[in-house]
Order: C-alpha cells, then sequence, then structure tokens
C-alpha cells in the first residue's frame, strides 16, 4: 500500500492551517510527523483519513483518489487513532475495540470478528479491562484501546495521532514496538505524529517536520534532527547525539531563554 | 503459546455470557410485556379471568383451534377484542415508540437529557393542537381528526426546521439540540397566546389534551402506529450498529466508515415521525422515552443493538402498567397516564440513579 499526498492545502477559518504540503509514504514504512503544537500534524491526519475536507491537493492511496472512495471504503484501509476520546454513554473496552470490525462487516459479529478482538487485545495486554467501562480507564488505559481498535479494522494505513503521550516510559516503548512489528510483518503503513523526538528517531523511518502548516524538512532522521533545525523550529537548543540505538536528542535550553530573563524582575522571597 | 490461547479463550467466553444475558433480558421482558396484557385485559367493570382473555385473543389469532363453548366465548371476545385490547394495544405501542425514539435521540444527539420532546417537539405538537381546538384552523377535517392532523403536521414541520437548518449549520449533536430549544420556546410562546385569548373551555381542552391518555384508542389508530412502528423499528435496528461508533464521537464514527451527518439527520427524522404519529393520538406522554432507555443501559450496558430492543419493550411495560394503574387507582375516575408516567417515574428514576455507583456518563 503507497500513500501519495500532493499539494494539501487546508483551512479552518479564513487562515490556512495546512500550505502545499505533499509527501509519499511506501509499504513497510513509518512517517513520523513532528513540529511544535499547533503546527497541524492532527488537521494533515485528519485530511488523510477525509475526516476533514481539504480544498485543494489530492491523497492517492494505491493510486487511488481518497476524496472519491466512501467512508466505508476509507474505513477498510485506513486505521485512525485520534488524540484524545471519550464516549458519552458507557461502552465496554471489548465492544469498543470491536467497533473496528464495523467497516468490515456491518450489523452482526462473526466469530471471526470476535477472534480478531480477543488477538489484538491479547497483543496489546489489554484482555483484564475487557468488560470495564472505556470512559472509566486511564488516560494510557485508554490509547491502548484506541490502537487496539485500529488494529483491529487490519488497515493497510495506519494513523496515529501521538499514540503514546499518556504512557509511562515502558509502554511508550512497548507500543511503538507493536506499531513497528506490525508495520513490518504485515506489510502496512504508519504515519505518527509524535512530540517525543528520541522515540521518533528511533522507530520513524522518514520523518517530516511540519511548521505552521508547512513542511521545514523532511527525509532520514539524521537530516532532519539536527542542531539547526530544532534550534529554528522549536526555539530550543538541543545535543543531537548518535547511539547503538540511533539519534537522540537532548534539550539543552530555550534558545531565547537569556533574553527572556533580561526582561523579567525577579524579587527574592527572603 | 498454553497461557496465550487460554486468556483469549476466556476473554471470548466472557463475551459470550455478557451477550447471552442481555439476550435474557429481552426475553424476560417479552414475557413479562404478555402477562401484563393479560392481567390489564381483566380489569375492568365486567370481570374476566386470564385465562379468559388469553384463550379469546387465541380464537381470533388461531380461529383453527377453537378452545371453548361458543356461547362464553362470545362474550369474552366482546370484552377483550372490542373494548380493551384497543386500549392496552395503544398503551404498548405508543410505549414502544416513545422509548425507541428517546433511544435514538439520546444516541445521535450524545446526550443523556435528550427524549423524544427535547428538540421541540412537544411544543410544535401542542401548538399545533392548540391551534385546532382554539382557532379550529389546521390541515384534515373539523373536530377530533383536525387536532389529530394539526399536532403531527407540526410535530414534522418542526423537525423538517431543525434537519434544514442543523444541514446547513453543521448537524453536530449541540447545534441540533440549541436549535430544538429555540424552537421549543416559539411554539411554547405562540401557544400561550392562542391560550391567553382563547375562550375558558377551550383552554381547558387544550390543558386536557397536553395530559396524554390513551382514551381515544381505536383498532384504526393502533393499526397506523403499529405498521409505522414496523417500518421505522426495522431500520433503526438495522442502524443500530452505527449508534454504538456513534458513541466514541463523530470523528472516530466517520474515521470507522459511518457517514455521521446523514445518519444523525435521517435518524431525527425517524425517530420525530414516530414520536409525531404517537402523540398526534394520545397527547403529550413525558417520560417514558427519557427514562427507559436509561433503565435498560444500567441494566444491560449500552449497546444498541440490545439496548433498542430492550428499551422499547420497557417502554411498552412502563406505559402499560402505569394506564393499568390509571384506570383502577380510583376507578371509576381514569388518571390520565401522561401524569402517572412522570409522577411514578421520577421517584424511580431518582432511586436508581442513586443506587448505581459506577460512573455513568
Ligand atoms: N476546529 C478548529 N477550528 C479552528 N482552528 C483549529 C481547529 N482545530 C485546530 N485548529 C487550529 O489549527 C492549527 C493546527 O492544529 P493541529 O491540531 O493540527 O495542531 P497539532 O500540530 O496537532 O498540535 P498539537 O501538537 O498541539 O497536537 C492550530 O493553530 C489550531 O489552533
Ligand atoms: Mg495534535
Amino acid at each position: 500500500m503507497k500513500l501519495k499526498i500532493t499539494g494539501i492545502t487546508f483551512k479552518y477559518a479564513s487562515e490556512p492551517i495546512l500550505k502545499n504540503v505533499t509527501m509519499e509514504l511506501g509499504k513497510r514504512e513509518i512517517l513520523g510527523l513532528i513540529g511544535p503544537n499547533g503546527a497541524g500534524k492532527s488537521t494533515l491526519i485528519k485530511c488523510i483519513d477525509k475526516i476533514l475536507k481539504p480544498l485543494g491537493g489530492s491523497i492517492l492511496l494505491d493510486g487511488q483518489e481518497i476524496r472519491k472512495m466512501t467512508r466505508r471504503e476509507i474505513a477498510k484501509h485506513i486505521g485512525y487513532v485520534p488524540q484524545t476520546s471519550s464516549g458519552c454513554f458507557p461502552a465496554t473496552v471489548f465492544d469498543t475495540v470491536l467497533m473496528g470490525r464495523y467497516p468490515r462487516t456491518g450489523w452482526g459479529s462473526s466469530d471471526r470478528d470476535i477472534e480478531k478482538v480477543a488477538e489484538v487485545m491479547e497483543l496489546l495486554k489489554i484482555e483484564r479491562f475487557a468488560l470495564r467501562n472505556f470512559n472509566t480507564l486511564s488516560g494510557g488505559e485508554k490509547q491502548k484501546v484506541m490502537l487496539a481498535r485500529a488494529l483491529a479494522q487490519e488497515p493497510k494505513v495506519l494513523l496515529l495521532d501521538e499514540p503514546t503521550s499518556n504512557l509511562d516510559i515502558k509502554h511508550q516503548l512497548e507500543v511503538m514496538e507493536v506499531i513497528r512489528d506490525i508495520v513490518r510483518y504485515k506489510g502496512i503503513s504508519a504515519v505518527v505524529a509524535i512530540h517525543d523526538l528520541n522515540l521518533a528517531a528511533r522507530y520513524a523511518d522518514k520523518l517530516v517536520m511540519l511548521h505552521k502548516g508547512g513542511i521545514f524538512a523532511g527525509g532520514y532522521p539524521e537530516s532532519v534532527l539536527t542542531y539547526e533545525n530544532i534550534k529554528k523550529i522549536y526555539g530550543v537548543e538541543a545535543e543531537v547525539k548518535k547511539g547503538p540505538y540511533g539519534l537522540y536528542v537532548l534539550p539543552l535550553k530555550p534558545a531565547s531563554y537569556s533574553a527572556v530573563m533580561e526582561n523579567r524582575v525577579f524579587t527574592s522571597v527572603e | 503459546m498454553g497461557s496465550e490461547s487460554v486468556s483469549k479463550t476466556v476473554l471470548k467466553e466472557q463475551y459470550t455470557k455478557f451477550i447471552g444475558k442481555k439476550i435474557l433480558f429481552i426475553v424476560v421482558l417479552v414475557i413479562f410485556l404478555i402477562l401484563l396484557m393479560g392481567f390489564a385485559a381483566t380489569l375492568g367493570s365486567a370481570s374476566i379471568t386470564m385465562k379468559e382473555v388469553y384463550i379469546a385473543i387465541l380464537r381470533r389469532l388461531l380461529p383453527n383451534f377453537a378452545i371453548s363453548k361458543p356461547l362464553e366465548a362470545e362474550l369474552s371476545d366482546i370484552i377483550v377484542w372490542r373494548l380493551r385490547l384497543p386500549r392496552i394495544m395503544l398503551g404498548v405501542t405508543a410505549g414502544m415508540g416513545l422509548a425507541t425514539a428517546g433511544t435514538v435521540m439520546q444516541a445521535i444527539l450524545r446526550n443523556p437529557l435528550a427524549s423524544p420532546f427535547t428538540l421541540g417537539i412537544a411544543s410544535a405538537a401542542s401548538f399545533g393542537a392548540t391551534l385546532a381546538i382554539i382557532l379550529g384552523i389546521g390541515f384534515g377535517f373539523a373536530g377530533g381528526t383536525l387536532v389529530v392532523a394539526n399536532a403531527f403536521i407540526f410535530t414534522m414541520l418542526a423537525s423538517i426546521i431543525i434537519f434544514t437548518l442543523a444541514n446547513y449549520k453543521g448537524a453536530t449533536p449541540g447545534m441540533m439540540i440549541l436549535i430544538g430549544i429555540a424552537l421549543s420556546f416559539t411554539f411554547s410562546a405562540s401557544t400561550s397566546l392562542l391560550q391567553f385569548f382563547g375562550d375558558p373551555e377551550e383552554v381547558a381542552g387544550v390543558v386536557f389534551w397536553m395530559f396524554g391518555c390513551l382514551g381515544r384508542a381505536s383498532w384504526s389508530n393502533v393499526t397506523v402506529i403499529s405498521l409505522v412502528l414496523l417500518i421505522c423499528m426495522s431500520y433503526l435496528i438495522w442502524k443500530s450498529k452505527e449508534f454504538n461508533v456513534l458513541n466514541a464521537g463523530d470523528e472516530t464514527a466517520k474515521s470507522l466508515g459511518v457517514n455521521v451527518e446523514q445518519l444523525r439527520l435521517v435518524s431525527m427524522l425517524v425517530a420525530s415521525f414516530v414520536t409525531a404519529v404517537i402523540i398526534c393520538f394520545t397527547g403529550i406522554i413525558g417520560f417514558i422515552g427519557l427514562v427507559c432507555p436509561h433503565i435498560c443501559r444500567m441494566l444491560i450496558g449500552g449497546d444498541n443493538r440490545f439496548l433498542l430492543p430492550a428499551s422499547c419493550l420497557l417502554g411498552a411495560v412502563v406505559l402499560l402498567g402505569a394506564d393499568t394503574v390509571a384506570r383502577t387507582i380510583i376507578s371509576p375516575v381514569i388518571i390520565p397516564v401522561g401524569i402517572m408516567t412522570s409522577f411514578f417515574g421520577g421517584p424511580l428514576f431518582f432511586y436508581l440513579l442513586m443506587r448505581k455507583r459506577e460512573e455513568y456518563w
């Protein structure tokens, strides 16, 4: 499955949020979307899944125009994990994951659906919550359940909006490993919006750095995560080192911190 | 490998049991409803046993198996089929329809306060009826049908206004509820204005219409409601899994392949239509549509594939039960059932809310 995005533009109101975004993603690849808050990462992901309708440009899924596909067709190919979510009425975790089977089966749920749901719940180690109410789970537990729902869809492309933002370090690694293994073994692709530059460097094959709705840099992690780029986009001075597990980024200080200090008066308590 | 597949098997078993419980609940409700209908038919001025009731019913449903002697059967046949069943069936079908409409409204608006009357539907119906009673104008023929037709048409008018505005402004739950509230105030004010200029007798007629009662039952209106219910229920049950997905939020539902706006608008029209067909014959019967889905959700959870039928059956049980109490408690006076449902529904609902410990919504 190949995802090709060309010249995507999008506005919520008058101001454009995405400006001429172009990128490409192949089979067995993970694309990391990085960029500061409000850069347009979530917006881009929603455009890819046709939750939002871009003004211009095209998104091709294996040569097929997303715009011309029905939601149901798209849902058979693309799984989406939102940044946050909670239901209004109580639903069990099992039923929540079972929703992922909806695009494939419709009304009933066959043994195969139940089997698939049990399988992904086991994979993500969430089977002990199976009959709990989804709304009563912790933030991290919810994130795993939403990932399970997307995996139950058996998608060819996974769109993940900060899938690790609420997880502790162990679960961050576990979830990223699961995503990577699924991408490799099932031959699918994933777009992951992520704030943690270290996780991004380690698990993404390619990175796209968004800034104010445009692509500031794109390519292999080594070429994107440089001292200069990080300073320009995030306004942070950071050390970028090569370690045994790939790059790691150590943020040192905000680039403008000294300037802030000068303009401020601190009064001592004593 | 061993322990892994064990946990998966356990999980599947758990879930199957969980589904089994829901089905059991529905079966129990069906049995209870049949018993309650039989019991309700025994009450009245002429006394008749439950056995006679069921025999009288079966004699017509299965004419090839004449079970009792012709002469006494004749009498119970008249009592059951002519006098009591229309009212009982109106209670059953109206309860079913209102509870179904409530369940659907709550699901599509993702709001626990939604009921068939949230979207200004009750006010619209009341306005239509008032127009007919006080000014004698409206659609349909003079007399009783005028009130019925007017109530129906204004209810549908309200939902079409919501449909059009929401379609234009984006069919989000918040938008639809706000449009409904605005409509509700507009229609209530218009009704009050008409009442202000009406003479006392007419105003009393309006007030009585608004109480909601089953006194106007006949086989013809039961047939109309049943047919509408059958068609609308089929559509809604067919869409029930989409309602489940919708609970996770609009964006998630879209990503799972649900055409959210269309589902919301069409289901709202269908639920309003069911409500309109019922309240034009019965007047305003509150609370069933609000409370029945909640009670069922507390008992069997939020899966709409089971919630819809369960809530529908509970609606029938509650409305029929309330009407049975209403017509016997200080007989021969019959209290309008709309008053009964709200009177007993409120405290019962309080009790359930207090008893439920787990976070509910
Ligand atoms: N529904 C909306 N209406 C108007 N503007 C919006 C809406 N949603 C997002 N925006 C704006 O669009 C811009 C991009 O938002 P987006 O959510 O895509 O950012 P992001 O990169 O995902 O940020 P974060 O890292 O905080 O999740 C922001 O400036 C935001 O304020
Ligand atoms: Mg975001």
